[in-house]
Protein backbone atom coordinates (compact mmCIF):
# COMPACT_ATOMS: atom_id res chain seq x y z
CA UNK A 1 0.00 0.00 0.00
CA UNK A 2 1.34 3.39 -0.99
CA UNK A 3 1.71 6.22 1.52
CA UNK A 4 2.14 9.76 0.94
CA UNK A 5 4.33 12.51 2.32
CA UNK A 6 2.30 15.33 3.66
CA UNK A 7 3.25 18.45 4.43
CA UNK A 8 1.10 21.06 6.73
CA UNK A 9 1.12 24.13 9.05
CA UNK A 10 0.24 22.58 12.52
CA UNK A 11 0.40 25.26 15.22
CA UNK A 12 2.25 27.94 13.55
CA UNK A 13 5.09 25.49 12.48
CA UNK A 14 5.68 23.48 9.08
CA UNK A 15 5.35 19.64 10.01
CA UNK A 16 5.40 16.85 7.60
CA UNK A 17 5.52 13.25 7.88
CA UNK A 18 4.71 9.95 5.65
CA UNK A 19 0.94 8.66 6.29
CA UNK A 20 -1.25 5.63 5.08
CA UNK A 21 -4.08 7.12 2.80
CA UNK A 22 -6.75 5.86 5.37
CA UNK A 23 -4.43 7.98 8.21
CA UNK A 24 -6.79 10.13 9.83
CA UNK A 25 -5.86 13.55 10.89
CA UNK A 26 -6.26 12.72 14.67
CA UNK A 27 -4.00 9.80 14.24
CA UNK A 28 -1.46 12.07 12.56
CA UNK A 29 -1.35 14.52 15.26
CA UNK A 30 -1.76 12.15 18.02
CA UNK A 31 0.83 9.40 17.30
CA UNK A 32 3.45 10.48 14.77
CA UNK A 33 3.26 14.72 16.07
CA UNK A 34 2.89 13.45 20.01
CA UNK A 35 0.20 16.57 19.95
CA UNK A 36 -2.16 14.13 22.27
CA UNK A 37 -4.15 17.24 23.70
CA UNK A 38 -6.79 16.16 20.54
CA UNK A 39 -8.68 13.13 22.13
CA UNK A 40 -10.81 10.69 20.58
CA UNK A 41 -13.90 9.92 22.31
CA UNK A 42 -15.85 7.75 19.99
CA UNK A 43 -15.51 5.76 17.09
CA UNK A 44 -18.83 7.44 14.96
CA UNK A 45 -17.82 10.85 14.52
CA UNK A 46 -20.42 12.22 17.14
CA UNK A 47 -18.62 13.17 20.05
CA UNK A 48 -16.33 16.01 19.28
CA UNK A 49 -13.39 15.86 21.26
CA UNK A 50 -11.13 15.74 18.51
CA UNK A 51 -12.15 19.22 17.35
CA UNK A 52 -8.89 20.97 15.91
CA UNK A 53 -9.39 24.40 13.42
CA UNK A 54 -8.51 23.59 9.61
CA UNK A 55 -8.08 27.06 7.91
CA UNK A 56 -9.81 28.42 10.91
CA UNK A 57 -12.88 26.62 11.15
CA UNK A 58 -13.62 23.78 13.34
CA UNK A 59 -13.43 20.30 12.62
CA UNK A 60 -13.88 17.40 13.38
CA UNK A 61 -10.15 15.61 13.20
CA UNK A 62 -11.50 12.04 13.33
CA UNK A 63 -13.21 12.62 9.89
CA UNK A 64 -10.53 13.79 7.92
CA UNK A 65 -7.61 12.04 6.66
CA UNK A 66 -4.16 13.26 7.04
CA UNK A 67 -3.17 13.58 3.39
CA UNK A 68 -6.22 15.97 2.54
CA UNK A 69 -4.66 18.22 5.10
CA UNK A 70 -1.12 19.07 2.94
CA UNK A 71 -0.92 22.77 2.93
CA UNK A 72 -3.51 23.58 5.29
CA UNK A 73 -3.54 25.34 8.32
CA UNK A 74 -4.31 23.10 11.37
CA UNK A 75 -4.52 24.90 15.16
CA UNK A 76 -4.87 22.41 18.58
CA UNK A 77 -5.86 22.51 21.81
CA UNK A 78 -1.67 22.72 22.42
CA UNK A 79 -1.72 26.70 20.00
CA UNK A 80 -4.33 27.93 21.99
CA UNK A 81 -1.79 29.45 25.13
CA UNK A 82 0.97 31.88 24.63
CA UNK A 83 3.85 30.40 26.67
CA UNK A 84 2.44 29.49 30.34
CA UNK A 85 -0.36 32.28 29.79
CA UNK A 86 -3.50 30.49 29.39
CA UNK A 87 -6.23 31.92 26.63
CA UNK A 88 -8.95 33.90 28.25
CA UNK A 89 -11.16 31.18 27.39
CA UNK A 90 -9.22 28.49 28.99
CA UNK A 91 -8.96 30.51 31.74
CA UNK A 92 -12.45 31.22 31.69
CA UNK A 93 -12.76 27.18 31.37
CA UNK A 94 -10.98 26.93 34.45
CA UNK A 95 -12.47 29.86 36.96
CA UNK A 96 -15.73 28.56 36.27
CA UNK A 97 -14.93 24.81 36.46
CA UNK A 98 -15.86 24.10 32.89
CA UNK A 99 -14.69 20.51 33.24
CA UNK A 100 -15.76 17.44 35.36
CA UNK A 101 -13.09 14.32 33.96
CA UNK A 102 -11.77 16.87 31.13
CA UNK A 103 -11.72 14.46 28.47
CA UNK A 104 -14.33 16.71 26.33
CA UNK A 105 -12.34 20.17 27.50
CA UNK A 106 -9.90 20.20 24.06
CA UNK A 107 -12.56 19.85 21.61
CA UNK A 108 -15.11 22.24 24.01
CA UNK A 109 -12.78 24.69 23.63
CA UNK A 110 -11.74 24.28 20.33
CA UNK A 111 -15.33 24.34 19.18
CA UNK A 112 -15.88 27.81 21.66
CA UNK A 113 -13.04 29.57 19.91
CA UNK A 114 -14.91 29.14 16.70
CA UNK A 115 -18.37 29.55 18.06
CA UNK A 116 -16.98 33.40 19.14
CA UNK A 117 -15.06 33.77 15.85
CA UNK A 118 -18.75 33.15 14.24
CA UNK A 119 -20.75 35.01 16.98
CA UNK A 120 -18.85 37.55 19.31
CA UNK A 121 -21.14 37.55 22.03
CA UNK A 122 -22.97 34.62 21.84
CA UNK A 123 -27.05 34.26 24.03
CA UNK A 124 -27.04 31.26 26.42
CA UNK A 125 -28.95 29.59 23.79
CA UNK A 126 -26.90 30.35 20.82
CA UNK A 127 -24.06 28.72 22.97
CA UNK A 128 -26.18 25.54 23.32
CA UNK A 129 -27.08 25.24 20.10
CA UNK A 130 -23.30 25.79 19.10
CA UNK A 131 -22.28 22.64 21.62
CA UNK A 132 -24.53 20.39 19.21
CA UNK A 133 -20.99 18.88 17.64
CA UNK A 134 -19.75 18.05 20.61
CA UNK A 135 -20.57 15.41 24.22
CA UNK A 136 -19.50 15.78 27.91
CA UNK A 137 -20.12 12.04 29.10
CA UNK A 138 -20.18 13.62 32.68
CA UNK A 139 -22.93 15.70 31.43
CA UNK A 140 -21.68 19.13 32.80
CA UNK A 141 -22.82 21.39 30.35
CA UNK A 142 -23.72 24.33 32.36
CA UNK A 143 -20.69 24.97 34.02
CA UNK A 144 -19.19 24.60 29.97
CA UNK A 145 -21.77 26.67 29.12
CA UNK A 146 -21.02 29.68 31.76
CA UNK A 147 -16.89 29.39 30.80
CA UNK A 148 -17.93 29.76 26.87
CA UNK A 149 -19.84 33.20 27.81
CA UNK A 150 -17.42 34.20 30.62
CA UNK A 151 -14.44 33.37 27.86
CA UNK A 152 -16.32 35.61 25.06
CA UNK A 153 -16.64 38.12 27.08
CA UNK A 154 -12.79 38.01 28.45
CA UNK A 155 -11.93 37.81 24.62
CA UNK A 156 -14.24 41.20 23.15
CA UNK A 157 -12.45 42.67 26.44
CA UNK A 158 -9.27 42.29 25.42
CA UNK A 159 -9.90 43.50 21.43
CA UNK B 1 -10.21 0.89 8.36
CA UNK B 2 -9.65 -0.94 5.84
CA UNK B 3 -6.67 0.03 3.10
CA UNK B 4 -7.59 2.44 0.31
CA UNK B 5 -5.86 4.11 -2.76
CA UNK B 6 -6.30 8.09 -1.92
CA UNK B 7 -6.74 10.54 -5.47
CA UNK B 8 -6.73 14.07 -5.37
CA UNK B 9 -8.45 15.49 -8.28
CA UNK B 10 -7.31 18.23 -10.09
CA UNK B 11 -10.77 19.40 -12.00
CA UNK B 12 -14.40 17.61 -12.78
CA UNK B 13 -12.78 15.97 -15.97
CA UNK B 14 -10.29 14.25 -14.07
CA UNK B 15 -12.20 13.02 -11.32
CA UNK B 16 -14.37 11.45 -13.70
CA UNK B 17 -11.36 10.04 -15.58
CA UNK B 18 -9.53 8.48 -12.03
CA UNK B 19 -12.70 6.93 -11.68
CA UNK B 20 -12.94 5.09 -14.67
CA UNK B 21 -9.82 3.45 -14.31
CA UNK B 22 -10.19 2.46 -10.82
CA UNK B 23 -12.22 -0.44 -9.05
CA UNK B 24 -14.76 0.42 -6.56
CA UNK B 25 -14.05 4.10 -6.37
CA UNK B 26 -15.86 6.73 -4.49
CA UNK B 27 -15.91 10.59 -4.42
CA UNK B 28 -15.02 11.78 -1.65
CA UNK B 29 -16.62 15.16 -0.66
CA UNK B 30 -16.75 16.42 2.81
CA UNK B 31 -16.35 13.16 4.04
CA UNK B 32 -19.04 13.38 6.84
CA UNK B 33 -21.20 10.23 5.94
CA UNK B 34 -18.29 9.16 3.63
CA UNK B 35 -15.91 8.72 6.62
CA UNK B 36 -17.33 7.31 9.36
CA UNK B 37 -18.58 4.12 7.78
CA UNK B 38 -15.59 3.48 6.87
CA UNK B 39 -14.17 3.30 10.39
CA UNK B 40 -16.50 1.10 10.97
CA UNK B 41 -15.40 -0.95 8.51
CA UNK B 42 -19.32 -1.39 6.95
CA UNK B 43 -18.15 0.83 3.70
CA UNK B 44 -14.84 -0.58 2.18
CA UNK B 45 -14.31 1.77 -1.19
CA UNK B 46 -10.74 0.52 -2.73
CA UNK B 47 -10.19 3.85 -4.20
CA UNK B 48 -11.04 7.25 -2.87
CA UNK B 49 -10.95 10.58 -5.34
CA UNK B 50 -10.55 13.82 -3.22
CA UNK B 51 -12.89 16.72 -4.91
CA UNK B 52 -11.80 18.66 -1.87
CA UNK B 53 -9.27 20.92 -4.51
CA UNK B 54 -11.88 20.78 -7.35
CA UNK B 55 -12.69 24.77 -6.86
CA UNK B 56 -14.76 24.55 -10.08
CA UNK B 57 -17.29 22.45 -8.42
CA UNK B 58 -17.90 25.05 -5.46
CA UNK B 59 -19.80 28.47 -5.28
CA UNK B 60 -23.17 29.65 -5.19
CA UNK B 61 -25.07 31.94 -8.46
CA UNK B 62 -28.40 33.41 -7.62
CA UNK B 63 -30.42 35.28 -10.30
CA UNK B 64 -33.78 36.31 -10.64
CA UNK B 65 -35.53 32.37 -11.15
CA UNK B 66 -33.00 30.24 -9.79
CA UNK B 67 -30.41 29.38 -7.27
CA UNK B 68 -27.50 27.22 -8.41
CA UNK B 69 -25.41 25.36 -5.89
CA UNK B 70 -22.20 23.73 -6.91
CA UNK B 71 -21.36 20.24 -5.42
CA UNK B 72 -18.85 20.99 -3.20
CA UNK B 73 -20.32 24.18 -1.31
CA UNK B 74 -20.22 23.24 2.28
CA UNK B 75 -23.67 23.67 4.44
CA UNK B 76 -21.73 26.52 6.35
CA UNK B 77 -21.54 28.62 3.04
CA UNK B 78 -24.92 28.02 1.96
CA UNK B 79 -25.99 28.74 5.46
CA UNK B 80 -24.60 32.15 6.01
CA UNK B 81 -25.11 32.99 1.94
CA UNK B 82 -26.67 36.58 2.03
CA UNK B 83 -27.87 35.72 -1.70
CA UNK B 84 -30.10 32.20 -0.69
CA UNK B 85 -31.34 33.92 2.38
CA UNK B 86 -32.90 36.80 0.20
CA UNK B 87 -33.81 34.24 -2.72
CA UNK B 88 -35.67 30.63 -0.95
CA UNK B 89 -34.55 31.82 3.40
CA UNK B 90 -36.03 27.94 3.57
CA UNK B 91 -32.88 26.80 2.31
CA UNK B 92 -30.30 28.47 4.04
CA UNK B 93 -32.27 27.41 7.20
CA UNK B 94 -32.07 24.58 6.42
CA UNK B 95 -28.19 23.76 5.85
CA UNK B 96 -27.90 25.57 8.99
CA UNK B 97 -29.14 22.94 10.64
CA UNK B 98 -27.62 20.31 9.26
CA UNK B 99 -25.52 18.21 11.89
CA UNK B 100 -23.35 20.68 14.03
CA UNK B 101 -20.73 22.98 13.08
CA UNK B 102 -18.46 20.84 12.74
CA UNK B 103 -19.93 19.14 10.23
CA UNK B 104 -21.22 22.18 8.33
CA UNK B 105 -17.87 23.25 8.12
CA UNK B 106 -16.96 20.25 5.93
CA UNK B 107 -19.99 18.73 4.65
CA UNK B 108 -21.52 19.37 0.81
CA UNK B 109 -24.34 19.77 -1.19
CA UNK B 110 -23.55 17.27 -3.56
CA UNK B 111 -22.60 14.62 -0.86
CA UNK B 112 -25.04 15.06 1.19
CA UNK B 113 -27.64 13.94 -2.29
CA UNK B 114 -25.28 11.39 -3.46
CA UNK B 115 -25.42 9.72 -0.22
CA UNK B 116 -29.29 9.85 0.11
CA UNK B 117 -29.78 9.05 4.01
CA UNK B 118 -33.18 8.43 4.63
CA UNK B 119 -32.71 11.02 7.20
CA UNK B 120 -30.92 13.87 5.59
CA UNK B 121 -31.84 17.20 5.29
CA UNK B 122 -31.01 18.13 1.93
CA UNK B 123 -32.88 15.92 0.01
CA UNK B 124 -36.21 17.52 1.28
CA UNK B 125 -35.35 20.68 -0.66
CA UNK B 126 -34.42 19.42 -3.39
CA UNK B 127 -37.08 17.50 -3.90
CA UNK B 128 -39.35 19.92 -2.24
CA UNK B 129 -39.05 22.74 -4.34
CA UNK B 130 -38.30 20.86 -8.03
CA UNK B 131 -34.72 21.28 -8.27
CA UNK B 132 -32.86 20.03 -10.91
CA UNK B 133 -29.42 18.12 -10.43
CA UNK B 134 -26.32 18.70 -13.03
CA UNK B 135 -23.78 15.88 -13.49
CA UNK B 136 -20.88 15.82 -15.83
CA UNK B 137 -23.23 13.60 -18.05
CA UNK B 138 -26.84 15.29 -17.59
CA UNK B 139 -29.35 17.03 -15.85
CA UNK B 140 -31.70 14.57 -13.39
CA UNK B 141 -35.46 16.00 -12.49
CA UNK B 142 -35.62 15.84 -8.58
CA UNK B 143 -38.42 13.70 -8.65
CA UNK B 144 -35.94 10.96 -10.95
CA UNK B 145 -33.18 11.46 -8.80
CA UNK B 146 -33.76 9.48 -4.95
CA UNK B 147 -34.87 5.76 -5.97
CA UNK B 148 -34.53 4.13 -2.67
CA UNK B 149 -32.49 3.58 0.95
CA UNK B 150 -29.03 5.50 -0.19
CA UNK B 151 -30.12 4.70 -3.60
CA UNK B 152 -30.27 7.42 -6.25
CA UNK B 153 -30.16 8.03 -9.99
CA UNK B 154 -26.79 8.27 -10.26
CA UNK B 155 -24.55 5.83 -12.21
CA UNK B 156 -21.53 4.25 -11.74
CA UNK B 157 -19.20 6.92 -11.69
CA UNK B 158 -21.25 9.71 -12.45
CA UNK B 159 -20.32 13.13 -10.76
CA UNK B 160 -22.97 15.69 -9.24
CA UNK B 161 -22.01 19.11 -10.69
CA UNK B 162 -24.50 21.39 -9.01
CA UNK B 163 -28.17 21.79 -8.27
CA UNK B 164 -30.36 24.34 -9.88
CA UNK B 165 -33.46 25.20 -7.38
CA UNK B 166 -36.34 27.36 -8.63
CA UNK B 167 -36.91 30.56 -6.63
CA UNK B 168 -40.64 30.06 -4.93
CA UNK B 169 -43.28 32.16 -3.90
CA UNK B 170 -42.50 30.53 -0.39
CA UNK B 171 -41.00 27.54 1.42
CA UNK B 172 -40.63 26.50 4.87
CA UNK B 173 -38.66 23.09 6.02
CA UNK B 174 -39.48 21.82 9.53
CA UNK B 175 -37.46 19.07 11.23
CA UNK B 176 -38.14 17.48 14.35
CA UNK B 177 -34.70 15.82 14.98
CA UNK B 178 -33.10 13.23 17.45
CA UNK B 179 -31.63 15.31 19.90
CA UNK B 180 -28.68 12.94 19.97
CA UNK B 181 -27.87 12.27 16.69
CA UNK B 182 -29.62 15.52 14.86
CA UNK B 183 -30.75 13.41 11.76
CA UNK B 184 -34.60 14.16 11.22
CA UNK B 185 -36.98 11.83 12.67
CA UNK B 186 -39.59 13.29 10.30
CA UNK B 187 -38.15 16.22 8.50
CA UNK B 188 -41.08 18.36 6.12
CA UNK B 189 -40.20 20.58 3.37
CA UNK B 190 -42.89 22.33 2.22
CA UNK B 191 -43.10 25.07 -1.25
CA UNK B 192 -46.08 26.99 -2.81
CA UNK B 193 -44.90 28.43 -6.42
CA UNK B 194 -48.11 30.18 -8.34
CA UNK B 195 -50.44 27.60 -7.43
CA UNK B 196 -48.51 24.46 -7.44
CA UNK B 197 -47.22 23.04 -4.23
CA UNK B 198 -44.96 20.13 -3.25
CA UNK B 199 -43.93 18.91 0.13
CA UNK B 200 -41.22 16.16 0.43
CA UNK B 201 -40.55 14.33 3.37
CA UNK B 202 -37.19 12.97 5.05
CA UNK B 203 -36.99 10.54 7.77
CA UNK B 204 -40.14 8.64 7.44
CA UNK B 205 -39.50 6.13 4.52
CA UNK B 206 -36.43 4.58 2.85
CA UNK B 207 -35.38 7.84 0.99
CA UNK B 208 -37.36 11.54 0.59
CA UNK B 209 -40.52 10.81 -0.55
CA UNK B 210 -43.88 13.81 -1.74
CA UNK B 211 -46.90 13.58 -0.21
CA UNK B 212 -49.89 13.90 -2.61
CA UNK B 213 -52.56 14.23 -0.50
CA UNK B 214 -51.11 16.90 1.09
CA UNK B 215 -50.37 18.71 -2.09
CA UNK B 216 -53.78 18.87 -3.47
CA UNK B 217 -54.87 19.67 -0.27
CA UNK B 218 -52.54 23.10 0.07
CA UNK B 219 -53.09 23.67 -3.88
CA UNK B 220 -57.27 24.57 -2.92
CA UNK B 221 -56.55 26.61 0.22
CA UNK B 222 -52.50 26.99 1.28
CA UNK B 223 -53.61 27.25 5.22
CA UNK B 224 -52.77 24.83 8.00
CA UNK B 225 -56.31 24.32 8.47
CA UNK B 226 -56.77 22.19 5.14
CA UNK B 227 -54.53 19.87 6.01
CA UNK B 228 -55.23 19.00 9.56
CA UNK B 229 -57.39 16.11 8.94
CA UNK B 230 -54.85 14.55 6.67
CA UNK B 231 -54.03 10.83 8.13
CA UNK B 232 -50.63 9.58 6.02
CA UNK B 233 -50.61 5.65 5.79
CA UNK B 234 -48.07 3.86 7.94
CA UNK B 235 -47.82 1.02 5.80
CA UNK B 236 -43.94 1.07 4.11
CA UNK B 237 -42.87 4.45 7.30
CA UNK B 238 -39.83 3.73 9.24
CA UNK B 239 -40.29 1.75 12.91
CA UNK B 240 -37.51 2.08 15.48
CA UNK B 241 -37.15 2.88 18.98
CA UNK B 242 -36.82 6.83 18.24
CA UNK B 243 -40.71 6.61 16.85
CA UNK B 244 -43.34 4.24 15.41
CA UNK B 245 -44.82 4.31 11.76
CA UNK B 246 -47.56 5.51 13.91
CA UNK B 247 -46.01 8.46 15.16
CA UNK B 248 -43.78 9.39 12.20
CA UNK B 249 -47.29 9.53 10.26
CA UNK B 250 -48.37 11.66 12.92
CA UNK B 251 -45.46 13.84 12.51
CA UNK B 252 -45.88 14.21 8.80
CA UNK B 253 -49.02 16.06 9.58
CA UNK B 254 -47.88 18.04 12.47
CA UNK B 255 -44.56 19.14 10.62
CA UNK B 256 -46.16 19.71 7.31
CA UNK B 257 -49.28 22.32 8.94
CA UNK B 258 -46.18 24.22 10.86
CA UNK B 259 -44.41 24.45 7.51
CA UNK B 260 -47.00 25.87 6.32
CA UNK B 261 -48.21 28.31 9.11
CA UNK B 262 -43.81 29.40 8.76
CA UNK B 263 -43.80 29.37 4.88
CA UNK B 264 -41.87 32.71 4.55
Amino acid sequence: MATHKVSMKVNGKTVSGEVESRTLLVHFLRETLRLTGTHIGCDTSQCGACTVHMNGESVKSCSLFAVQCEGQDIKTIEGVATGDQLHPMQQAFKDNHGLQCGYCTPGMIMTALDMVRRIPNPTEQEIRKNLEGNMCRCTGYHNIVKSIAAGAKAMAGAR
Amino acid sequence: MYEFDYHKAKNVKDAVAIAKKRDEAKYLAGGMSLVPPMKLRLSKPGNLIDLNEVGELAGIKVDGKTVAIGAMTRHEVVAESKDVKKAIAALAKLAGGVGDPQVRHRGTIGGSLANSDPAACYPTAVLGLGATIETDQRKIAADDFFTGLFETALKEGELITKVVFPVPDKACYIKFPNPASRFSIVGVFVSKKGNDVRCAVTGAGPCVFRVKGIEDALKKDFSPKAIENYKHPTAGLNADIHGSAEYRAHLITVLAKRAVAGAE
